[in-house]
């Protein structure tokens, strides 16, 4: 087995006895990147010297006999919408292409502190605006299992890293799906933590009331170890939650005995996938043997969460994108007076997505508009958030699918963005309520594509998330594949 | 009632800011159409006496003391400027050229 | 017909702040160019707003003193629009949830009290300046971006439309600049732009009720200027409606070379500012304790001030007046009063004497130990040193800092007093002046004042003039 293949906790204890440097676990993903990424294309940006750099010095740091995080040397790369001072940060925007931020993330900053290399800044949608990564500016990921299909987005050049094994753990961004669609179509474990609980910092926005950082990993455990090094109150991110940390690793373990889960009843299925459909079943029975108690959960108004959705994030996105206005940094489209120059700037610099958004909130802000559409949102989403604390009376923790289908195939929704939405019609509404979510890889599907199911809990239980996952991961098919074929293929059967 | 977004992509595009072809603007005003139309679903929701969710926090916010901590380099508040006069960002003319009244 | 001009404020105060309203940069004057800047201010992407706390106590401070209403609720929505001086294209601002809302101001007009109300007092960011590379902002090829200012604490009060000419808002507006800086909230320099002023300005028939077309007035930048635009702008609304004409509704600059009102024009569309409350930033709560608590420590404002030194000291009007806009005079005054009992004769000589000793020598305020100027007008009244001697001795201690009876001992200043002392100058003067003995005996009042000359400069200035006087008529009567 390959130093790529291991879990973090197996790099992070060959490590602390010495048995192999970080510089030798970095090496092996750098090479690991070298083979994979010429199919897949996931990183925008590569930093191996910068890796090795911090590499060797965490393992100086060792041989010193200093006090190290269990994380220390073990290696990672992070989505492109997250700022790492010096290192250009693009959002895969050609309004971004050359912006370099003269700071650092929290998250970043901690990642630093701990001395986690980075391998390199991955592909996405542009601005975090979709569910296939089709929407960056540079290029488009390829989903490992399937070269022609996608791999989800926006998130998805970090899910397609750590799926392919060319790195260990990765950061992603959820707004409304995306990092738990790509885990479901990548076959990984993917965390949309609570709102508030990692903070933005740093993290360019898309729509700021629902933006979260989180983890990808290729096991519950190495998903809760990155979380936990993450979560905290920042001083500079005052919605970020001032409470403590649990120590999700050292609980994970916990039997959770007559512990409830409600299988979300979503009232229009018409476009899930049978397979899927199925494979709740069977996990809900699988915990239903480990002593779960199971029942149906209802969630009226959920249905409208789409609609709410595609009105809160794109007016807060309109607002947020407001200041790429060719002044301080980013592409400039010249102009002789300001006002040309703002709006070829923005029309040259932003894609078709970004603007379709920025229209959609700019519309639904305006004069006569706001009361009908953003207004109206924002009540909706109070409505998703009765849902959600009825649900959660009654239940401990919430099942259903991550995505009703599993990786579409490249091309196939981009000329249809509201197809293209509807791929993350079930994350849409954990995002709008605040609460975290869980996709945990859930079988294969008879057409050899991976598919996920996400786990929903209250605000700031993600402990939770991680014992059932971790149930499941006990319980997995050992005959199902975690990786995907080494030999990159193109086309499956449908 | 469908929504026809066609008339009001020309004043929408100027707020925002974009300048957008005229397939561009063809293109988005079919699109935006469908997706209000989506989005108009919610209005079939009674939201009577139901405060708006700006924030899904119920925590207060923190503040920071007054106190001056470090500001940026000069070089880096500078860096990504796309045009500069030396140390200030360069914008171009604000008032519009030519004759357009007063 | 007869029109009556209705105008409102909209008054801009910079809130005086170590550090900036939503990060940790120094808000300091006239600093390099973008060099005041960070992440936050900058409106970098992924930077995030975090509220300053002192800001908020300062906005609930001036709040309190302009009796306006705070709200223990109060929320921050984001105001967007594009300028290049606004880096993150949205101001964030209060604009569904202010502060405060109501409150009012009095004024005294031609010894009238008349009340201001205003309508709220909302707290948001300052943007950054514009420099243009051109005499102004329509002559120029390009402008210049600082962001140094962006971020600063800004403090947004609009009047409701209760005042009636350019006089009125210029005294509402040195009425306000008092009570603020009295309030610590601001340090209100018109001329370093940390109080702004714009004004919506129209005309209606006397006595009717509703309101005219407005038009708003911008840049005027000194109370002076707020006064003639706004005169300018009154007649020339009068004008139109005289002629039969009606007022267009626009926003102008005041020009103040040309000293006339000028239209900017129009903007394309009205604008959509497309208000929603800001996610970044939870709803401000206050707590009643909190407030009650920056209440309980509100300076006194400066009409309880006036009042209070007419009362307490029983000073005239203008003497109240000059000790409260002359803040530190009045402290100082103040400190000397609680040794110094006779407040009227104290009053005058720090207004006259030492207020004028102090510009001569370009000291503040409190340049004398208070003590010294006690016992300065105590050997003044014990008839130990006269009046020229005092006026004197004053411009000395005030330029050396030297106690008076220290000077007096050392330039033997004490006052030559008591017959026996003054006899002999008196004698030696009759004896060498028989013309003018004779003039006066003849009726020529001025001689006497020679005479009373005579001695007084024999004395070295020292001797009592009025004792001088006496004993030269009863000497000569002899």
């Amino acid at each position: 087995m390959e130093l790529y293949q291991k879990t973090v906790f197996e790099l992070s204890r060959l490590m602390n006895s010495r048995e192999v440097s970080s510089v030798e676990v970095t090496q092996s993903f750098l090479d690991r990147i070298k083979e994979v990424e010429p199919h897949v294309r996931a990183f925008i940006t590569h930093t191996p010297s910068m890796a090795l750099e911090t590499a060797s010095l965490v393992d100086k740091k060792r041989l010193n006999g200093d006090n190290l995080h269990p994380l220390a040397g073990v290696p990672l790369a992070i989505k492109d919408n997250i700022s790492t001072g010096g290192l250009r940060t693009t959002c895969a925007s050609k309004i971004l292409e050359n912006y370099i931020p003269p700071y650092d993330a929290t998250v970043f900053k901690l990642i630093k502190q701990v001395g986690m290399p980075l391998l390199g800044k991955t592909n996405m949608d542009e601005f975090a605006m979709g569910s296939s990564t089709e929407n960056s500016a540079f290029f488009t990921t390829r989903n490992p299992w399937d070269l022609e299909k996608v791999p989800g987005g926006s998130s998805g050049g970090s899910a397609v890293a750590v799926s392919t094994g060319m790195a260990p753990l990765a950061l992603g961004s959820d707004t409304g799906g995306s990092i738990r669609q790509p885990a479901s179509f990548c076959g990984l474990y993917g965390l949309r933590p609570t709102y508030g609980r990692v903070s933005r910092y740093g993290l360019i926005a898309f729509a700021s009331s629902l933006d979260q950082i989180g983890p990808f990993a290729m096991n519950p455990a190495d998903c809760a170890l990155l979380l936990e090094l993450l979560a905290g109150h920042d001083p500079l991110d005052s919605t970020s939650y001032p409470g403590k940390v649990p120590g999700y690793v050292s609980s994970m373990e916990e039997r959770l005995d007559g512990m409830k889960v409600g299988v979300i009843k979503h009232s229009n299925e018409k476009g899930f996938d049978p397979e899927i459909k199925d494979a709740v079943t069977k996990i809900a029975n699988l915990l239903e043997k480990e002593g779960f108690a199971i029942d149906q959960v209802e969630m009226p108004r959920t249905d409208y969460g789409l609609g709410a959705y595609y009105l809160i994030a794109p007016s807060e996105a309109s607002s947020n994108l407001g200041r790429y206005d060719g002044v301080r940094y980013g592409f400039n489209g010249g102009g002789d007076n300001i006002e040309n120059m703002f709006s070829r700037t923005r029309g040259e610099g932003f894609g078709p997505e970004v603007k379709r958004r920025i229209m959609i909130g700019t519309y639904a802000l305006s004069a006569g508009y706001y009361d009908a559409y953003y207004l109206k949102a924002m009540k909706v989403r109070t409505l998703i958030r009765q849902d959600y604390e009825t649900a959660f009376k009654k239940f401990d923790i919430l099942i259903g699918p991550t995505t009703p289908t599993p990786a579409f195939k490249i091309g196939e929704k981009a000329d249809d963005p509201l197809e293209m939405y509807l791929s993350d019609i079930c994350n849409i509404t954990d995002a709008l309520a605040g609460v975290p979510s869980l996709s945990v890889p859930a079988g294969m599907h008879s057409n050899n594509m991976p598919f996920g199911l996400q786990f929903t809990a209250p605000p700031f239980c993600e402990g939770r998330l991680f014992n059932v996952a971790n149930y499941i991961y006990r319980n997995r098919d050992p005959l199902l594949p975690e990786r995907p074929p080494a030999s990159f293929r193109k086309g499956g059967t449908e | 009632m469908a929504i026809d977004f066609r008339k009001d992509v020309e004043h929408v595009a100027k707020l925002a800011r974009l300048e957008l072809t005229k397939t561009e603007k063809e293109t988005m005003a079919g699109q935006l159409s469908d997706i209000l139309d989506t989005a108009r679903r919610i209005q079939e929701l009674d939201t009577e006496g139901i405060e708006p969710t700006s924030h899904v926090i119920d925590f207060p916010a923190t503040m920071r003391e007054d106190e001056v901590g470090a500001s940026l380099p000069l070089n880096r508040v500078l860096q990504n400027a796309p045009k500069r006069d030396n140390d200030f960002f360069r914008v171009p003319r604000i008032a519009k050229s030519g004759n357009d009244g007063q | 017909m007869e029109y009556e001009v209705v105008i409102g404020l909209e008054i801009h105060l910079e809130l005086q702040t170590q550090s900036k309203l939503f990060c940790s940069c120094s808000t300091s004057f006239g600093k390099e160019p973008n060099t005041n800047c960070c992440p936050v201010c900058l409106g970098l992407p992924g930077s995030l707003p975090v509220f300053n706390r002192k800001a908020i106590e300062l906005a609930v401070t001036a709040a309190l003193a302009l009796n306006s209403s705070v709200q223990l609720n109060s929320r921050f929505d984001r105001k967007n629009y594009h300028y290049p001086d606004l880096p993150k294209a949205y101001q964030v601002s209060q604009y569904e949830k202010p502060i405060a809302l109501g409150g009012c101001l009095e004024l005294e007009i031609d010894d009238q009290v008349k009340k201001v109300n205003l309508e709220r007092v909302h707290l948001e960011e300052e943007a950054g300046k514009l420099i243009h590379s051109g005499d102004s902002i329509i002559g120029s090829d390009y402008s210049k971006v600082d962001y140094n200012r962006a971020g600063i604490p800004l403090l947004e009060i609009v009047t409701k439309p209760d005042l009636c000419s350019g006089h009125e808002a210029r005294l509402f507006l040195e009425e306000l600049r008092m009570l603020l800086l009295y309030s610590g909230a601001s340090d209100c320099k018109m001329e370093e732009g940390s109080l702004r002023c714009d004004a919506n300005i129209s005309l209606r028939p006397m006595g009717s009720k509703q309101l005219g077309t407005k038009a708003e007035v911008k840049n005027m930048n000194s109370f002076k200027a707020v006064e003639m635009a706004l005169n300018y702008e009154a007649e020339r609304q009068r004008q139109i409606l005289i002629s039969g004409g009606s007022v267009i509704q626009q926003t102008c600059h005041w020009d103040e070379e040309e000293k006339v009102t000028v239209p900017l024009r129009s903007k394309e569309g009205s604008s959509d500012y497309r208000y929603f409350p800001e996610p970044d930033l939870l709803p401000l709560l206050l707590e009643e304790k909190e407030v009650n608590i920056i209440k309980s420590v509100l300076p006194e404002s400066p009409m309880d001030r006036r009042l209070r030194f007419q009362k307490e000291y029983g000073l005239a009007k203008s003497e109240a007046s000059l000790f409260t806009s002359n803040r530190p005079l009045g402290e100082y005054f103040e400190i000397v009063a609680l040794k110094y009992k006779d407040y009227s004769n104290l009053a005058r000589w720090i207004q006259g004497d030492y207020l004028y000793q102090l510009r001569e020598a370009g000291k503040s305020e409190s340049a004398l130990e208070p003590d010294k100027l006690v016992e300065l007008l105590n050997l003044l009244d014990n008839g130990d040193i006269n009046r020229p001697v005092a006026k004197e001795l004053l411009a000395e201690m005030v330029r050396s800092g030297e106690s008076p009876s220290r000077l007096v001992n050392e330039k033997g200043l004490k006052q030559i007093s008591g017959h026996d002392m003054l006899l002999p100058l008196v004698e030696k003067v009759i004896n060498e002046n028989p013309d003018a003995v004779n003039n006066y005996l003849g009726g020529k009042e001025k001689a006497l004042k020679f005479l009373i000359g005579q001695v007084m400069a024999l004395s070295g200035g020292r001797a009592d003039p009025g004792e001088v006087k006496k004993m030269l008529i009863s000497k000569i009567a002899e």
